[in-house]
């Protein structure tokens, strides 16, 4: 028997193929609603996320730096201005072969091997081809116009331009104006990144520094289209950046030059105030340094060279120094022994050349150890007479000497637009207890009263006490700024660009006739006969007022005697001269202060007087017209 | 018997009277309207992708010429004219792979073409793409449905040689398409869902087994990538990262023809071939991919319609197969441009850039369309 052939049964493939396809056509239908939930779920519910992706993806913002504000003085000379300098770029992409190029470069610059490794060293640096990398920088106009004339040898080569900061006045106002520099870590953390996301440099001290705000301006943008390599394709849209505001300063060319020649190559610092707005007129702190060193970033060695020498040129006199204030403090102490009382305008001491507490050994000396004899209080501040402060000072006591000499600004920061300036020290009782953990002792407050002992103050200080002096007691707050933008400080404070720092409040005296007292004192200091001053005054065409004073560097023991010959020189006393003028309707206030100089009336006077000189007098040695105009011709000589 | 079998040929008469020139070409209307389609929709949107590069245009353009050309001849051919052809055809296409792994021309890293220089440049896994089904469909016809033990693990077995030599070439998107090619036949032939379950529960260990001994590091690396794209987003994961923020930018109506910032500014990788679905999901947005998946889904549905009506069992076989397939390469190509499945290498049908697919799919679609007219008449009634 054969087996029964199994016969195919075509209706049953049939039904079973055609079974397979329907669930074949269910899953395909599922799976693409699959893929329709994806794209639903991609481009409706995460529209947002992913067109902001591609957004980012597509646009870029490029920062445009603003250019920072100029700095003129006072008569619109310039003080900082920004320089292009120029530097070599090579764009790889387009200098096609690039080694050949740099061989060209170097060829046309007549420059050595040494030049052609860092410039290939700085071209792989470069991690775009099509970006241009700087190869040579701060071009002279010699290389830049062999660049020119080469120009076809040169593919992809560029000459780029920045601009840089630049002081063309050099060395006159490294210490007021100040520097910028190449913005540091620390200094990065601190600052807003968006507005300096373009700007590689920042105010590092001085006007630069204080002024850092208003100098630098505000950021601009360039939204461009890059490709997925970071390539711009086009710019699609340009703020322009907002530049720095320019400022003017208080300073004045002429009187800075004047007032450095007149202090000559000694070590020291002179600081001239127009009392009646508070506007520093000359600030010199020598020696000074050229602040174009720090811009484009000093040498190691220069550095070195600037950091450690023994004069200090990095060193702010003015603002920093602080010393003994000496004698140039007797005008105010006295005036406070006129309006608390304590003295009469006519009360006189004896003086033996000594003065001693009761019931005290101890001899406080007069500087003149022969002793002037009665003195009154006009010939105790012309004589700078210590005897006779040293009783003021005794019947004050301490706690009215501080509270007077404070409202003078002794011992706290005066200025309104300097940012580095020291405090100096007013002693007080509270401040000994606190920081000495001792009491106040009375012969304490007798040195105080001379401007020795704990007493610190600043040139800058001592200029502006004598400006209260001339301005009878009226507070303006020294400032560099004399307008931004056309508007002043205060109203650039009032308007919230600049951090309010409010004067103190003006000293009221109980007889304001008394500031007429003191200023015929002081001028008497110069122009009278027994006067420490005289011999400046002997030569003066106008009247001033003034101070002479010493500041200790060195202590000299009880009854041992300063001896010029036995000091080093750089121990010997610093010479301190203030004084305002002209005496009936004060123009200018100085301070100076000469480093060893040793003799206020000797050495600081003549330099003061020369620097007023330059502010009151014209070329011909009459004085301004503005100046003459506003002086009185009769000077009341009374009292 | 007779008189049907009388009134059989007077109608056949009349239908061959009736006969369009499209039937008389053996062409499918539907299949090549839809074509025609995508022909068009894939040089609109290549012209974007592609930076309207207008020589990739005319390259794309002629090798859809070709392809038709190739679509039109295999029509011509009766179904059971190739099926005799089939188990040769097999043989010579597992001994050119073969040939591939000894000998092949090597291109970016992976040996794929045998390149006869002025004459063809060839890629064997292409062809298998038609015949492996052709071959499984032949197998199985041979006997009853549905197909047994022994006959699955035959079936299995000639779908594995050519998987495992392409695997190794290394191209994993194609052995894998081979794999559904073939597995495809076998699911439309009836085989018992048991099986098929067991197969679904079996691909962990072999998952596991692969991932040791057979993947690539390159591939293992865009496994994990899948896994977590933010991982590498310079690397690896950067492709997806594009092409995701490129479809989901689009929104619901795009940003328009030759807007796409995401292809024209290069943050796109491969923006014409595999991933120009990013492009086109960019720049017309969710109405543009529903549209076009609803054209795949219409061929699709006439791929399944061929299939049931065929006359023979290996033309259902062959046409199940070959439908089925096809959906595999939109679903893996959208799913993987869209983040849902491993970068594997897979072009969109018709709408990538590049002859060689083209030509295959087009192929594909003259088999579907000679089974579909060359069917005897008398089965029409």
């Amino acid at each position: 028997m054969p087996e029964p052939i199994r016969l195919k049964d075509h209706e049953k493939d049939a039904r079973l193929v055609r079974a397979r396809a329907v669930v074949g056509a269910v899953v395909i239908l599922l799976l693409s609603l699959v893929l329709m939930v994806r794209l639903y779920y991609l481009q409706v519910i995460q529209y947002e996320h992913h067109s902001t992706l591609a957004e980012n993806n597509r646009i870029h913002v490029q920062p445009i730096p603003p250019n920072r504000g100029l700095i003129f003085d006072r008569n619109g000379v310039i003080l900082a201005d920004n320089r292009p300098s120029f530097s070599l770029t090579v764009t790889r992409e387009r200098a096609g072969d690039w080694q050949k190029v740099l061989d060209t470069i170097v060829s046309v610059l007549e420059l050595g091997p040494e030049e052609r490794a860092l410039f290939e060293k700085r071209v792989r640096q470069g991690r775009r081809p099509f970006e241009p990398v700087p190869v040579l920088f701060e071009l002279s106009e010699e290389q830049i116009a062999r660049i020119a004339v080469n120009q076809f040898l040169l593919p992809g080569v560029e000459v780029a331009a920045q601009l840089v900061r630049h002081y063309p006045q050099g060395e006159h106002f490294a210490h007021s104006v100040g520097y910028v520099g190449r913005i540091n870590e620390r200094e990065l953390k601190k600052l807003d990144p968006v507005d300096y996301s373009g700007t590689h440099h920042i105010g590092k001290t001085g006007v630069e520094l204080f002024y850092e705000d208003l100098l630098h301006g505000q950021v601009g943008y360039e939204e461009v289209e890059t490709n997925a390599r970071g390539r711009v394709l086009r710019v699609l849209k340009h703020t322009d950046p907002v530049p720095g505001k320019d400022l003017t300063l208080s300073l004045d060319l002429n009187l800075q030059k004047a007032a450095e020649a007149a202090l000559g190559d000694r070590r020291g610092a002179v600081i001239a105030i127009d009392p009646a707005s508070g506007g520093v007129l000359a600030m010199v702190s020598q020696p000074s340094f050229n602040p174009n060193l720090f811009v484009t970033g000093i040498s190691v060695k220069d550095y070195a060279a600037l950091r450690d020498s023994v004069d200090r040129p990095l060193y702010n006199r003015v603002l920093r120094g602080i010393y003994p204030p000496g004698s140039t403090i007797k005008p105010m102490v006295a005036l406070a022994g006129l309006d608390s009382g304590v003295v009469e305008r006519s009360t006189r001491v004896f003086d033996p050349g000594f003065y001693q507490l009761p019931n005290v050994k101890h001899k406080y000396r007069n500087w003149n150890r022969g002793g002037d004899g009665w003195v009154n209080m006009e010939l105790a501040i012309a004589r700078s007479n210590d005897t006779y402060f040293y009783s003021l000072a005794h019947r004050m006591g301490i706690d009215r000497l501080h509270r007077y000499l404070s409202h003078f600004g002794i011992g706290q920061r005066v200025s309104l637009d300097m940012f580095e300036e020291a405090a100096g020290l007013m002693p007080s009782r509270e401040w000994k207890r606190v920081s000495r953990r001792q009491a106040w002792y009375p012969g304490e407050t007798l040195i105080t009263g001379i401007g020795q002992g704990f007493m610190l103050a600043t040139p800058l200080q001592l200029a502006q006490a004598t400006a209260l002096l001339a301005n009878k007691g009226k507070w303006h707050r020294p400032r560099l700024l004399m307008k931004a933008d056309g508007m002043t400080p205060e109203q650039l404070m009032a308007s919230g660009l600049l951090e309010a720092r409010p004067a103190p409040p003006d000293i009221q005296l109980k007889d304001p006739h008394n500031w007429d007292l003191i200023n015929f004192d002081m001028q008497q200091v110069v122009h009278g006969a027994r006067g420490t001053a005289h011999k400046v005054g002997a030569t003066a065409r106008y009247r001033i007022a003034g101070k002479s004073g010493t500041a200790q560097v060195v202590a000299i023991r009880q009854g041992e005697k300063y001896d010029r010959n036995k000091l080093q020189e750089r121990h010997r006393d610093h010479a301190l001269f203030v004084a305002f003028a002209p005496a009936e309707n004060p123009q200018i206030a100085v301070a100076v202060m000469v480093e060893n100089g040793e003799s206020g009336s000797g050495v600081a006077a003549p330099v003061a007087k020369q620097v007023m000189d330059a502010w009151l007098l014209d070329e011909n040695g009459r004085m301004k017209v503005q100046f003459a105009a506003a002086v009185p011709q009769e000077v009341s000589r009374e009292h | 018997m007779n008189t049907s079998f009388d009134r059989t040929l007077s109608d056949e008469d009349v239908l061959r009277r009736r006969a369009t020139l499209l039937q008389r070409l053996h062409i499918d209307g539907p299949l090549l309207l839809l074509l025609l389609l995508l022909a068009a929709g894939s040089l609109f949107v290549l012209y974007s992708a592609s930076g309207k590069n207008l020589g990739l245009l005319v390259k794309q353009a002629s090798s859809f010429g070709l392809g038709m050309l190739a679509m039109l001849v295999i029509a011509q051919l009766e179904a059971r004219f190739i099926a005799r052809w089939v188990p040769l055809a097999y043989v010579l296409g597992v001994i050119l792979l073969a040939v591939v792994e000894v000998m092949g021309h090597n291109a970016m890293g992976a040996t794929r073409w045998i390149n006869i220089p002025g004459v063809i440049r060839f890629q064997p896994s292409e062809f298998m793409k038609i015949i492996m089904p052709a071959t499984i469909a032949w197998y199985l016809a041979r006997n009853n449905l549905p197909p047994g033990l022994k006959h699955t693990v035959v079936s299995l077995a000639l779908i594995g040689v050519p998987f495992v030599l392409i695997l190794r070439q290394p191209d994993l998107g194609t052995s894998l398409l081979i794999l559904a090619s073939g597995a495809f036949v076998l699911f439309v032939a009836g085989l018992p869902w048991l099986w098929i379950g067991g197969a679904v529960a079996a691909v962990v260990p072999v998952a596991v087994g692969m991932w040791y001994f057979v993947l690539h590091q390159y591939q293992k690396q865009r496994v994990l990538t899948f896994l977590d794209p933010e991982s590498d987003p310079l690397g690896t994961g950067w492709n997806i990262i594009q092409s995701k923020a490129a479809i989901g930018s689009g929104g619901v109506f795009g940003k328009g023809w030759l807007l796409g910032t995401q292809s024209h500014l290069d943050f796109l990788p491969e923006s014409h071939t595999d991933f120009i679905i990013a492009v086109l999901a960019e720049e017309f947005g969710l109405v543009g991919v529903c549209l076009l998946l609803l054209v795949y889904l219409l061929l699709l549905a006439r791929g399944l319609v061929i299939t049931v009506q065929a006359q023979t069992l290996f033309g259902k076989l062959w046409a199940g197969g070959l439908t089925m397939t096809f959906f595999v390469y939109v679903f893996v190509n959208i799913g993987m441009v869209s983040g849902l499945l491993p970068v594997v290498g897979v072009p969109l049908p018709f709408i990538s850039y590049g002859g060689t697919s083209l030509v295959t799919l087009l192929s594909g679609f003259g088999v579907l369309m000679s089974i579909h007219t060359h069917r005897k008449w008398i089965a029409q009634v």
